[in-house]
C-alpha cells in the first residue's frame, strides 16, 4: 500500500525540484526555481480563488447539507436507506457526464434559462454558465453528498432527548442548534467539511467545463502545466504547493476544533 | 369490571383543597395515528403536591407528561398551568421543567454547565447563576464535582445532576419521567427518601411519572391510575390501596386476593357474597349501592387484612378455610399461600411468630378478615 502512496508522491517530489527540458522533458538539476516562479502575482490568484471557490463551496454544502442530513437521521428508520441511496444516485454516473448535463441545463438555450423564460420571469436568458457561479453550482452538486453522509452518521448519533432537555430548559430554537447540536455533531460537520474542502480546492473538470477561461483554479493549472505546456517540474511544484495547504487547513481546522473542546471542559 | 359505586372516580379529592390548582387538565384526548394515547382525562394539581400518575408501560402516562412538559399538544381539551392556558406554548416558555428518565445530560458539557443551562438560557446574570448552580448542587450533594462530565459520573450522581438542572430554574411545577428506574434497588429506596425531602423541602409542586407502584405510595400526596389512556382512580395513596374503585387497580397497587362468586342478597345492612366455589359459606361485605341478587362479583383483600388461626376461632368478622401451600420467609414477614378453593391461591402476610410453628405446608387453616375490609367488584 506504502510503495503504491510514496513512491508516485516521492517522484512528484523530485521533479518539482528539476528543471524544464527545451521540448518538455525532465532535466534532473536541482533547483528551486519552480517554487520561485509560483510567487508570482498570477499564480497567487489563481490559488485565491481555488481557496475561496472551496471555501464557499464547503459552507453551501454545509448549509444545505446539515438539514437534509438531519431530516434523513429523523426520519422512519424504514425510509433512511432509501433517503441514502437517492444522496449516493448520482455517483453511479461519471462525474464528467454530469457536469456536462449541467452544461445543458445552465446554458442558455437550456432547461433553467427555458423555464424561467416561459414563466415570464425573465425576458431575456440569463448569463449562467462559464461564469463563478456555474462552477460554485457545480462543485455544491457534486461534493455535496461528502458532506452529506458523515453528517446523517453524526445526527443519527445525537440523541433526540438531549435537543427535548434543552429545549425543555427555555432553549430558543436556535440556542437548541448552537448550544446543543452543534457541538455534539461537531465530529461529523468537520469530516463532511474536510471531504468536500480537500476535492473542491483541487478539482479541475467542474471550473474547465463550467467556468470558462477565467475561473482558472489550481486544478486547472496543474493540469495545465502537465498537459499542455509540459512543463512537469513546475506542475509537481503547484501540486505540492496544494497539498500543504490542504495539509494546513485541516491541521488548523483540527487545532481550532480541538481548543474549542478544551474551553468547554475548562469553563 | 368495575366497582359496583355508581360514582365517577372522585377527581378533586385530596389534602390541599385550601391551595389554588397549579395544573388543571380539562378533558385531553391525544390521538397518534389510530391509537388513542390519552382518552379524556381531567385532574387538577395543587401548588406543593407530588403527585404520581402510576400504570403499566403503554398506559398513556408518559404522553400526559409530553403534553405538560410541551413536546405535544392534547388534539381536544386544555391545560392549565398557573391559570393560564398552555395549548400551543412551546417547551421553552412554560414555568415546567422535566427531569427525564434517561438524564438527557449533555454529554459535553460539565456538570456545572448542565445546572446552569437553564439560567443561561434565561440570560440571568454570571454571578446568580454561580449561586444558585452551587445551591442546587448543595440540595443534591454533588458540591465538588462541579467539574466533572456527566461520563465521568455513577448512575446516581446523574440522576441528581438531572434533578439539580430541573430545579435550578424554580420551576411552577417539576416532571419527573420515571426519575428512579434506572437506578438499582439500594440506591433507589434511598433517592425516594431524598427527593422526597427535597420536593418538601423546595415546596415543589411534582408530577411524577411511573409504573412502580411502592414509589409512587411512597412519595405521593395523591395517586392517579392510568389504564388505556384513561385514569381509573385519584386519590391518597392509602385510600387508593385500601379502597380500589376496580379490579385493575386493586391488581395493579400490590397484590390482590381474589375470590369469584356471586351477590345473593343483604342482610344487616350488608351485602351476601357466596363463593362460587360449594364448599366456603356466604360472606359479608360492606354494603354496595346498585346491588342486585345473582350478579357476578369478585371478592378481593390484601395480604395483610388477613388474619390465620389454625381452629376456627371468633376473632373477626369473616372467615374462610384453606390449605397451606407454601411458607415463605421473607426477612421481616412470612409469606403463606394458602388454597381456599381449586383455581384461587391466596397470599397472607404475618410477621414471624412462635405460634406460626403449626402453619406448615398441607395444613388446614382459617383466613379471618374484618368486615368493612371486604371489596367486592361487580363483572
Amino acid at each position: 500500500m506504502g510503495l503504491f502512496f510514496l513512491v508516485p508522491l516521492g517522484l512528484v517530489f523530485a521533479i518539482s525540484f528539476a528543471s524544464r527540458g527545451t521540448y518538455g522533458g525532465v532535466v534532473w538539476e536541482l533547483t528551486s526555481a519552480n517554487y520561485l516562479d509560483l510567487l508570482h502575482p498570477l499564480y497567487g490568484k489563481i490559488l485565491g480563488q481555488s481557496l475561496w471557490y472551496a471555501t464557499i463551496t464547503t459552507v453551501i454544502c454545509f448549509a444545505l447539507g446539515f438539514p437534509l442530513a438531519y431530516v434523513i437521521a429523523r426520519s422512519p428508520a424504514r425510509w433512511q436507506p432509501i433517503f441514502l441511496l437517492l444522496v449516493m444516485l448520482p455517483f453511479w454516473t461519471n462525474f464528467l457526464v454530469r457536469t456536462y448535463a449541467w452544461m445543458i441545463l445552465l446554458r442558455h438555450d437550456g432547461l433553467i434559462n427555458r423555464s424561467l423564460m416561459a414563466l415570464g420571469i425573465v425576458d431575456s436568458p440569463l448569463d449562467l454558465l462559464y461564469r463563478p457561479t456555474a462552477v460554485v453550482i457545480g462543485l455544491v452538486y457534486g461534493y455535496l453528498p461528502f458532506m452529506v453522509l458523515p453528517l446523517y452518521v453524526a445526527v443519527e448519533r445525537l440523541d433526540p432527548l438531549l435537543v427535548d432537555a434543552a429545549w425543555d430548559l427555555y432553549a430558543s430554537r436556535w440556542a437548541v442548534f448552537t448550544r446543543v447540536v452543534l457541538p455534539l455533531t461537531k465530529p461529523g460537520i468537520i469530516g463532511g467539511c474536510i471531504l468536500v474542502f480537500i476535492p473542491s480546492i483541487g478539482s479541475f473538470i467542474t471550473p474547465d467545463l463550467l467556468g470558462g477561461a477565467r475561473s482558472m483554479m489550481i486544478g486547472n493549472l496543474i493540469q495545465h502545466e502537465y498537459l499542455v505546456v509540459r512543463d512537469w517540474p513546475l506542475g509537481s511544484a503547484v501540486s505540492f504547493v496544494l497539498m500543504a495547504i490542504v495539509m494546513a487547513a485541516v491541521l488548523l481546522y483540527y487545532k481550532t476544533a480541538s481548543r474549542s473542546d478544551g474551553r468547554l471542559e475548562a469553563r | 369490571m368495575a366497582s359496583l359505586s355508581t360514582s365517577p372516580p372522585s377527581l378533586s379529592d385530596g389534602s390541599f383543597s385550601s391551595t389554588p390548582p397549579t395544573i388543571e387538565i380539562q378533558g385531553i384526548v391525544r390521538r397518534h395515528g389510530a391509537v388513542t394515547a390519552v382518552d379524556g382525562i381531567s385532574f387538577e394539581v395543587r401548588r406543593g403536591e407530588f403527585f404520581s400518575i402510576l400504570g403499566p408501560s403503554g398506559a398513556g402516562k408518559t404522553s400526559v407528561l409530553r403534553m405538560l412538559a410541551g413536546f405535544e399538544d392534547p388534539d381536544e381539551g386544555d391545560l392549565l398551568i398557573d391559570g393560564r392556558s398552555m395549548l400551543h406554548v412551546p417547551p421553552n416558555r412554560r414555568p415546567v421543567n422535566l427531569v427525564f428518565q434517561s438524564y438527557a445530560l449533555f454529554p459535553h458539557l460539565t456538570v456545572f454547565e448542565n445546572v446552569a443551562f437553564g439560567l443561561r438560557m434565561r440570560r440571568v446574570p454570571a454571578p446568580r447563576i454561580a449561586e444558585q448552580v452551587r445551591q442546587a448542587l448543595l440540595m443534591v450533594k454533588l458540591l465538588g464535582k462541579e467539574a466533572r462530565l456527566p461520563a465521568q459520573l455513577s448512575g446516581g450522581e446523574q440522576q441528581r445532576v438531572a434533578l439539580a438542572r430541573a430545579l435550578v430554574n424554580k420551576p411552577a411545577v417539576l416532571l419527573l419521567d420515571e426519575p428512579l428506574a434506572a437506578l438499582d434497588q439500594q440506591l433507589r429506596q434511598q433517592m425516594q427518601v431524598e427527593l422526597k425531602s427535597i420536593q418538601e423541602q423546595a415546596g415543589l409542586t411534582c408530577v411524577c411519572v411511573t409504573h412502580h407502584q411502592e414509589e409512587a405510595m411512597m412519595m405521593s400526596d395523591r395517586i392517579a391510575v392510568m389504564h388505556q389512556g384513561r385514569m381509573l382512580q385519584i386519590g391518597p395513596p392509602r385510600e387508593v390501596y385500601e379502597r380500589p374503585q376496580s379490579l385493575f387497580v386493586s391488581r395493579f397497587l400490590g397484590v390482590s386476593n381474589e375470590l369469584p362468586g356471586k351477590i345473593v342478597g343483604t342482610r344487616e345492612g350488608k351485602t351476601v357474597f357466596q363463593p362460587a366455589d360449594d364448599g366456603q359459606p356466604s360472606l359479608l361485605v360492606p354494603a354496595v349501592s346498585g346491588q342486585e341478587s345473582d350478579r357476578p362479583a369478585t371478592l378481593s383483600l390484601r395480604p395483610e387484612q388477613l388474619r390465620l388461626t389454625q381452629e376456627r376461632s371468633s376473632l373477626s368478622d369473616e372467615v374462610l378455610s384453606g390449605r397451606i401451600e407454601k411458607v415463605l420467609f421473607a426477612g421481616s414477614e412470612m409469606k403463606y399461600l394458602i388454597r381456599v378453593s381449586r383455581d384461587h391461591l391466596w397470599e397472607v402476610d404475618t410477621r414471624p411468630s412462635a405460634h406460626s410453628a403449626g402453619f406448615t405446608p398441607g395444613a388446614t387453616v382459617f383466613l379471618h378478615w374484618s368486615t368493612s375490609d371486604g371489596r367486592l367488584f361487580v363483572e
